[in-house]
């Protein structure tokens, strides 16, 4: 690498710090945007990229930091969800019992998911965390008083005290302001000492231990956060699509939370919500041009794939090793 | 006991099936270590050809034959175009590789065959139904797959385990450079090993297709039993998919027919009615997740991994 390279990696202007400045001020535009245009699905497609980007990063925290491959990451989506839904059809409608249920019920189920499948490694523990995903999707199929499979409509959005959530803007600057509190978090426990302990342990668990650290129980810890904020952007969700039904954990939507993950650049902080807006809104493009968007998505990911190291953030130079 | 009995045959029936699939996954994923989530495509688009085939053809045999053929070339052309980039990567590029891959021919089945699903008849002659008891019927074509699977999955031991060509396999799954500097074209046997694996899921496509009706998303819903008779089985281990592939397909098809029943003898009417089909669809999530815990490596960990 040059050194006019290298300084200009370190400068404070770095093409990836430009980059990821300009996306901000992109996603908090967005409803004045739609306020001057009229254009109102654009705020309803970018909410879902900011909570679909909260989803991602929580898995970035165990996957890119911690090396803990979870393939039933969607699992978080609908337990969240579901602990909205389920108490708006019970007469439960306060989002202060509502969202508090839904991040204490994913953490839950990630303690004991998490307790179970840390003592396996590599392709078993992707199997099982999966395996676990399946069953929670099975049950919430066998719960015909909420929908089973069919889903269950929510007609009202949580509500917290006088603030309802029906206004989409203050919605939508909801779900970005806890995005970027969730980056800010994500970046803090990256680099604390519990995040090096995370990230020595990815790199090399059995010298960790040896030094010293209980690293199981600190996986532990960062799989039980990373659930719970995930459980945050399935009630966040369910408030979005006024519905859930059993098919936002379909396996295939974990498949999708770690293309995002993968996608954006994994070492990367802003990372997943790269990942997360490019893949929603390629989806989006291309079915609107083509109807078969598919047909060109797939192959890009596998171009990625084979290709591109460090997903887009890799792009944007001196891959930084997590 | 007539009951018990056709259930349990439906099991070995499922089993078979999961056998084929997961024969195929459990060799790629051992020798060229690599996760495959594009084979549940290889068996929907097994099932998609025979349909089409068998329909140009006007004849069912035919048809599966030339399906196999056309599923086992394009998974060769899969792995020489792209698959082949993959080895050596970590699971997570796998992941995203192949899960483009899926995307890909879903899409692609939608834009040749149309939305709809599609039917593949079966020749009268297996329509109809074999008295194996007295007093139990049973369907001659879920006989003949459990027959011919058997059959197939025989072939696989001795290919595998008596033929040279079985003999560079094993080789390669545990010294990849040594078996080529040896001389042996080590690429075109990772060809051929995935060109197999993805006959033999398209193979297990065409022989549901007529159970079932043929459908995009097919593949998703049968991938993810397969990877959990992989798990059980033991990665890369052909002999631990066979035993693992019959244990799954037959607790899940007892475990669905028979645990509403025993549930109703313990809970109340509507708990039965909620938690029997919720459990039942658990129960091989549960086998392989207490499997994992009792023995991490599966059943029957393959040797010098």
């Amino acid at each position: 690498m040059s050194d006019r390279r290298k300084h200009w990696r370190d400068s404070r202007l770095s093409p990836r710090v430009v980059v990821n400045a300009a996306l901000l001020v992109v996603l908090a535009l967005v409803p004045v945007y739609a306020a001057l245009t009229g254009d109102s699905f654009a705020m309803t497609l970018f909410a879902r990229v900011l909570i679909m980007a909260i989803a991602a990063l929580s898995l970035n925290l165990i996957m890119g930091f911690g090396g803990m491959v979870s393939f039933g990451h969607a699992a978080y989506l609908g337990i969240g969800g579901y602990a909205v839904g389920i108490l708006a059809k019970e007469g439960i409608g306060s989002g202060f019992v509502q969202w508090p249920v839904a991040v204490a019920a994913s953490a839950l189920y990630a303690l004991v998911v998490g307790a179970l499948s840390l003592r396996t490694r590599g392709v078993y523990f992707i199997m099982i965390t999966l395996a676990f995903a399946q069953m929670v999707y099975y049950v919430a199929s066998g719960l015909d008083r909420y929908g089973g499979d069919d889903g269950l409509t929510i007609y009202h959005r949580s509500q917290f005290g006088d603030f309802g959530l029906n206004n989409a803007t203050l919605f939508y600057y909801l779900c970005f302001g806890l995005l970027l509190a969730s980056i800010y978090l994500v970046w803090r426990i990256v680099n604390s000492r519990f995040g090096l302990v995370i990230r020595g342990a990815r790199l090399n668990e059995r010298r960790m231990r040896a030094i010293g650290f209980p690293t199981f129980r600190y996986k532990l810890v960062c799989f039980v956060i990373a659930g719970a904020m995930c459980g945050l952007a399935g009630a966040l969700l369910a408030n979005h699509t006024n519905f859930i039904s059993p098919a936002m954990m379909h396996w295939t939507r974990s498949g999708d939370l770690i293309v995002m993950a993968v996608l954006g650049g994994m070492h990367a902080m802003f990372g997943p919500l790269i990942g997360a807006m490019t893949f929603l809104l390629l989806e989006q493009g291309l079915s609107h041009v083509t109807g078969y968007p598919d047909l060109i998505l797939g192959p890009l990911l596998l171009i990625v794939a084979i290709y591109v190291n460090g997903g887009i953030d890799g792009l944007m130079g001196g891959a930084r090793r997590g | 006991m007539l009951y018990f009995i056709e259930q349990f045959l439906n099991g070995i029936q499922l089993g078979m099936l999961l056998f084929l699939l997961a024969a195929g996954l459990t060799l790629i994923f051992g020798i060229m270590d690599l996760v495959n989530l594009a084979h549940g495509s290889l068996y929907m688009l097994g099932a998609y050809f025979a349909a089409s085939f068998a329909a140009w053809t006007d004849s069912f045999v035919l048809g599966a034959i030339l399906a196999i053929a056309a599923t086992l070339v394009v998974g060769m052309a899969l792995e020489v175009i792209a698959i082949r980039r993959l080895y050596g990567r970590n699971h997570l590029d796998h992941v995203l590789g192949t899960f483009g891959l899926l995307l890909f021919f879903d899409e692609l089945v939608r834009l040749i065959w149309g939305p709809a699903g599609m039917t593949l008849s079966l020749p009268n002659e297996m329509l109809s139904a074999v008295q194996i008891l007295p007093g139990l019927f049973y369907p001659a074509y879920r006989l003949v797959i459990i027959a011919v699977t058997l059959a197939v999955a025989l072939l696989l031991y001795v290919l595998v385990m008596r033929t040279r060509l079985g003999m560079l396999i094993r080789a390669g799954a545990s010294n990849r450079e040594m078996v080529g500097a040896l001389g042996v074209n080590i690429k075109l046997l990772y060809t051929l090993v995935f060109g197999l694996g993805a006959a033999l899921a398209g193979f297990a496509g065409l022989m549901q297709a007529p159970i079932l009706t043929v459908q995009i998303g097919m593949g998703e819903n049968i991938l993810i039993p397969a990877f959990v008779v992989v798990v059980i089985g033991g990665i890369g281990s052909i002999r631990g998919a066979f035993v693992a592939a019959l244990l799954v397909g037959v607790i899940d098809t007892i475990g669905r027919a028979f645990l509403p029943d025993l549930l109703h003898d313990y809970l109340s009417e509507s708990a039965a009615a909620t938690l029997a089909p919720a459990l039942s669809s658990m129960l091989i999530y549960l086998l392989m997740a207490l499997v994992l815990v009792v023995r991490p490596e599966g059943l029957f960990p393959a040797a010098g991994k």
